[in-house]
């Protein structure tokens, strides 16, 4: 009986929001561990900039954000451009590119949530590891990476949730294209435009609360669970 | 295995320029909160680069900023054993005990006591399975040496290890500090500023002031008990007390002392002012201990101390003239004029 409560086009939207919100996150998870510890702990001309740059999506209208995006990664675009003719990658009205909108704009808020942590860790534990043989990137992954854990996880979760409302970015950078590039956001914007498509709007607003939900109480028992673990 | 410093550096209007050889044992680094002690240690340990200067441990060095060597924490094998422990609370304390033992191995740096001798030698055997959070602050501390032990290293850092502790805790870690320099003959480098501590452990005291080197010798010199006078310390146990007084196992026999003193091991401080020799047997002397002893020397770098054997111990005593020193190996009679002081 579920299956008829929405249409399969609907299911279509809630899977590929699903898909688009999981490679945005996975994708992005590396790197937003990269700028959180660079922003924390490295000191380099240019680091404000950086900062900026990270809290952009953040301030900046969404639309404007995927206008960018068009600009540089559709295929006319200069990274666009050379992604389709080198690794024939189009990025432009594709999920593909709908991840990516997605991770852009759920960046800052990862990169806050995994530099929170790293600056709470002790770099005396970090300077204790050094004078016991350890370079640096094995400290890292030995003493930092194990205490960060519950950020990165909350970091992990918050980006996915992000992702999930993802709306003006994505609808600018690759449109609303039922079962392609139309995320549940897009869906329920769709349905809005039709006369009398309330109540399947509304059917698509739970989903979407109910996911965001799971996932914020996913964020906050593991959290909770690996810093209970880590902390002994 | 000797260690030699000599560097510069600026904190603000605080500048360190110090410079000092150390020979093998315990270098104590001594001084008020705030002489740069810490600094220099984080030289050593390479956890701060001097502005200038030069550090070597035996042949091997660590820092050389003339000729561009400055060899990165990880690469100088200097164990550091930090005021708060530093264990990684994510870790168990055996996980924490074998952490540097690894990076030692593949620096070429094997052999030496394992974990089991480790675990024996600080008394931590039973704590293996612990997570950090769960030890008190002397057992984190005994964890906190272990690993660095365990790690290899040519150079021991011990910065104020027992200042975090109160005085039943730096009992506890004191003799196995002993028993570290005694047994396994690493260099340590010692930060303190408690001359009792010091007086127990060190063989050479550098003292540090407003970051200068200040003055450099033996215990007995650089740092005089509160009274100004050196003296020895003796490990006693009571054999029985009677009357008031109380008799004493000695390393030089019998002692007696006004008593009530406590059983069990206890330790004594005989100052070099309360000891008077005698050439003949003394005769007609009220006095309640007379030592048996044997002349040794005046101390090289005070010809009014003599030093003495009696029995299984030693005794400084102070000269009233320093021309009047019997000849080496004379036997003599030690009075001791006061009462050996029980510290502890």
């Amino acid at each position: 009986m579920l299956p008829d409560w929405l249409s399969p086009g609907e299911w279509q939207a809630v899977a590929l929001s699903l898909q688009v919100s999981f490679w945005a996150m996975l994708c992005s998870l590396p790197l937003g561990i990269l700028v959180a510890h660079a922003l924390a702990r490295w000191r380099f001309p240019g680091r404000q900039v950086l900062n900026m740059l990270v809290h952009l999506p953040l301030i900046l209208p969404p639309v404007v954000t995927g206008y960018l995006l068009l600009l540089t990664f559709g295929r006319r675009g200069a990274v666009g451009q050379w992604l389709d003719q080198w690794f024939g990658i189009v990025l432009a009205f594709r999920w593909t590119g709908a991840a990516l909108a997605a991770a852009v704009m759920a960046f800052p808020l990862m990169v806050r949530a995994i530099r929170l942590s790293i600056e709470a860790v002790d770099p005396r534990l970090e300077q204790a590891a050094a004078t016991l043989g350890a370079p640096r990137p094995l400290v890292f992954l030995t003493v930092t990476l194990p205490l960060i854990l519950p950020g990165i996880l909350a970091g992990a979760i918050l980006a996915f949730a992000k992702a999930m409302g993802e709306f003006g970015a994505t609808i600018t950078f690759v449109s609303n294209i039922p079962g392609q590039t139309q995320t549940l956001p897009s869906a329920i914007y769709s349905q809005l435009q039709v006369p009398g498509g309330e109540a399947q709007a509304g059917r698509l607003v739970l989903v979407a609360i109910a996911v965001s939900m799971g996932a914020l109480l996913a964020s906050e028992w593991v959290s909770r669970a690996v810093a209970r673990r880590v902390a002994g | 295995m000797s260690l030699s410093v000599r560097l510069t550096h600026g904190l603000g209007a605080f500048v360190l320029d110090a410079a000092f050889d150390a020979p093998d044992g315990v270098t104590a680094l001594h001084g008020p909160s705030g002489a740069g002690k810490t600094t220099l240690v984080n030289a050593v340990a390479g956890l701060l680069r001097p502005d200038a200067g030069r550090i070597a441990v035996g042949g091997t060095i660590l820092l050389d900023r003339q000729r561009r060597i400055d060899l990165p924490p990880h690469r100088r094998g200097v164990g550091y054993v930090f005021q708060d422990a530093r264990l990684f609370p994510h870790l168990s304390v055996r996980q924490n005990l074998l952490f540097g033992r690894w990076f030692a191995a593949r620096g070429g740096r094997t052999g030496g006591p394992d974990l089991p001798a480790i675990a024996e030698l600080l008394g931590i055997g039973g704590l293996l399975h612990r997570r950090p959070a769960a030890l008190s602050g002397g057992e984190a501390q005994r964890v906190a040496l272990g690993r660095a032990l365990l790690a290899r290293p040519r150079l021991l850092l011990l910065d104020e290890p027992l200042a975090a502790l109160d005085d039943a805790r730096k009992a506890e870690i004191l003799p196995y500090l002993e028993r570290l320099r005694d047994i396994e003959g690493l260099p340590i480098l010692y930060v303190s500023h408690s001359a009792p501590e010091i007086r127990r452990m060190a063989t050479t005291v550098i003292r540090l002031e407003r970051g200068r080197v200040t003055g450099q010798g033996t215990p007995a010199r650089m740092l005089p008990d509160p009274a100004g006078t050196p003296g020895v310390e003796w490990g006693v146990s009571l054999r029985h007390s009677r009357d008031g007084i109380a008799v004493l196992d000695s390393p030089a026999g019998p002692l007696r002392i006004a008593g009530p003193v406590g059983r069990g091991p206890l330790r004594l401080r005989i100052r070099a002012d309360q000891v008077l020799i005698a050439r003949q047997p003394p005769q007609g002397v009220l006095a309640r201990n007379i030592l048996e002893a044997r002349v040794i020397g005046a101390l090289p770098d005070d010809a009014g101390l003599l030093r003495l054997q009696a029995g299984g111990g030693m005794l400084l005593a102070r000269l009233p003239d320093p021309g009047d020193a019997p000849l080496e190996g004379a036997q003599v009679h030690a009075i001791l004029t006061a009462e050996p002081e029980v510290i502890g």
